[in-house]
């Protein structure tokens, strides 16, 4: 667990895109920052850590987009979720494999990673950077 | 007991609010700032004016951007002091913020503030992807979310929570119509029924489309002056008592608290003490209503009703004409419109009318005491100002 990467988005998402959902922590209060910053936010101490985030988290709320952008049209209705991990710390993400009337508040789901780094095509107003792969959740 | 002016305003003037084909945001602004010369005959702006603050959310929009100077030119003030403020929907009450600083700290004794945002020309794609740039890009837009998908999770964790109902978000819609079809200066002045609004489209579920403000053209603007010197320009000043502005987590997906927006509840906190009265003082509010939902959390976090209960206060017709507290008389960001960059002055605007008895069908007998509450993005900014009569 000695990866000296930067504490940056960046490099949250390499690591997305190795199928790890890494957080960093601080060595000096403690704190699990999810995503990762240059420096602590609670305490603003520089010595952090890289932490593994597990695999299962918690739906804390959700909405099926219906009208979405370009670059997701081909996927709508798809449902969209903020969850909750054990080792601390919130993301949002897709939630697939589901049908959205099955959706609940509080239900279990655990992390999957696209295999594709740019599954979609870019609108061209987009710009070049950043191109991530992206996780998402599903049920267990 | 109130507590002592902060500011006065002599004037506010808005454009109307709508769909302007061929007209550019300066010139909207304009119509504003003839407004309110025109309510002020004894200001004489060239004279009088000695700054000019003006929130605008995005150059995206008519590939323009050092808004300050280009305005500042087409109302013919230049060379004053001038600057753009920023802070997404709330862009131009940071502009008022902005203005209480110049002349508390004695800079300057007559500022004007406002704010526009010209969006009809574009497509509602690029519009909403424009509106999301005041979200967190990286962890919500680029993982899929959108803006009404974000106010959604807040109705879905504040069904959850407490109870609230599909159908109280609705009332919201047909109440701000009712509003706005009594404001001349509305983009929609037209009713609706609750059966339009439960039947209209999903955009984002819980949220469908008459549970989402308009994408509208306009502008608006205060003259805002020292107290000392406010009966120099008018017999009828208002004054703002409190002031309160906070922020939060650029993301709402990181925010312990999912059903309520902290940065809008802080700012009110501080406005009230500032102002030295409670909510049930407030006659009159315009609040942040983007979303039906965000009316409902602005209801708790403003302290107009207990957590949890802002569907019922709307369900019992509380923020209505007639109701414990009038809020969003002018129609709100659903029946007015929502300009982004115009969204914070022309709150102030209304409050201003309301508190001269200037509001014509939709005046609150007898307000003496109003209220705006301007959120900017997910509520990462949350702006309060609290006025008085003069």
């Amino acid at each position: 667990m000695a990866e000296v990467r930067p504490f940056t988005i960046e490099s949250f998402y390499k690591f997305v895109g190795e199928g790890k959902l890494m957080a960093a922590k601080c060595n000096s209060c403690g704190a699990v920052i999810l995503p990762p910053r240059p420096a602590c936010t609670k305490c603003l101490s520089k010595d952090l850590k890289w932490i593994p985030i597990g695999n299962e988290c918690k739906l804390l709320t959700y909405t099926v987009i219906h009208v979405s952008p370009k670059e997701f049209e081909s996927r709508v209705p798809y449902a969209l979720g903020i969850v909750k991990f054990n080792e601390g710390g919130q993301l949002l993400g897709m939630i697939r494999d589901i049908e959205p009337n099955k959706l609940q508040v509080g239900m279990t789901l655990r992390v999957n990673f696209e295999t594709t780094s740019a599954p979609t095509t870019l609108p061209q107003t987009t710009p070049q950077w950043p191109q991530w792969p992206r996780f998402y959740f599903k049920p267990v | 007991m109130t507590s002592k002016p902060l500011v006065s305003i002599v004037s506010a003037g808005m454009s109307k609010f709508g769909r302007f084909d061929g007209v550019y945001a300066r010139e909207l602004f304009v119509e504003a700032a003839k407004d309110a010369y025109e309510k002020c005959p004894n200001l004489d702006p060239k004279r009088d004016i000695k700054a000019l603050i003006v929130g605008q959310m995005g150059e995206s929009f008519e590939h323009q951007g050092h808004t300050g100077p280009t305005v500042a030119d087409w109302i013919g003030l230049t060379p004053i002091p001038t600057m753009r403020t920023e802070a997404a929907c709330s862009s131009s009450a940071v502009a008022i913020r902005a203005g209480l600083m110049a002349i508390i700290s004695g800079l300057h004794d007559v500022v004007m503030v406002g704010g526009v945002e010209k969006m009809t020309h574009r497509k509602t794609s690029d519009v909403t992807e424009y509106l999301a740039m005041a979200c967190d890009y990286p962890f919500e837009q680029w993982q899929g979310a959108t803006f009404p998908g974000l106010f959604a999770m807040v109705g879905r964790a504040h069904m959850h929570k407490y109870g609230t109902t599909e159908k109280q978000m609705a009332l919201v819609a047909v109440k701000n119509h009712h509003h706005g079809a009594m404001n001349p200066k509305a983009h929609m002045q037209k009713e609706i029924c609750l059966e339009d609004a439960l039947s209209s489209r999903v955009v984002a579920w819980p949220l469908k489309l008459y549970d989402c403000s308009l994408i509208t053209d306009g502008a608006s603007c205060l003259i805002l002056t020292k107290p000392e010197i406010a009966k120099r320009f008018t017999d009828t000043p208002i004054h703002i008592i409190g002031s309160g502005h906070a922020s939060d987590t650029i993301g709402l997906y990181e925010r312990q608290n999912l059903t309520n927006l902290n940065a809008g509840r802080l700012a009110g906190e501080e406005a009230y003490k500032m102002a030295g009265v409670e909510p049930k003082d407030i006659d009159v509010a315009e609040v942040h209503d983007c979303f039906t939902i965000a009316e409902i959390v602005a209801y708790e976090d403003l302290g107009f009703c207990p957590q949890g209960k802002g569907g019922c206060l709307i369900e019992e017709g509380q923020t209505g004409l007639d109701g414990k507290v009038a809020v969003n008389t002018s129609g709100g960001l659903k029946a007015k419109g929502h300009p982004v960059g115009a969204t914070g002055t022309a709150q102030a605007c209304e409050i201003y009318l309301q508190l001269t008895e200037q509001a014509g069908k939709r005046q609150v007998k007898g307000a003496e005491i109003g209220l705006t509450h301007n959120i900017g993005g997910l509520g990462a900014t949350g702006v309060v100002n609290i006025y008085k009569r003069g």
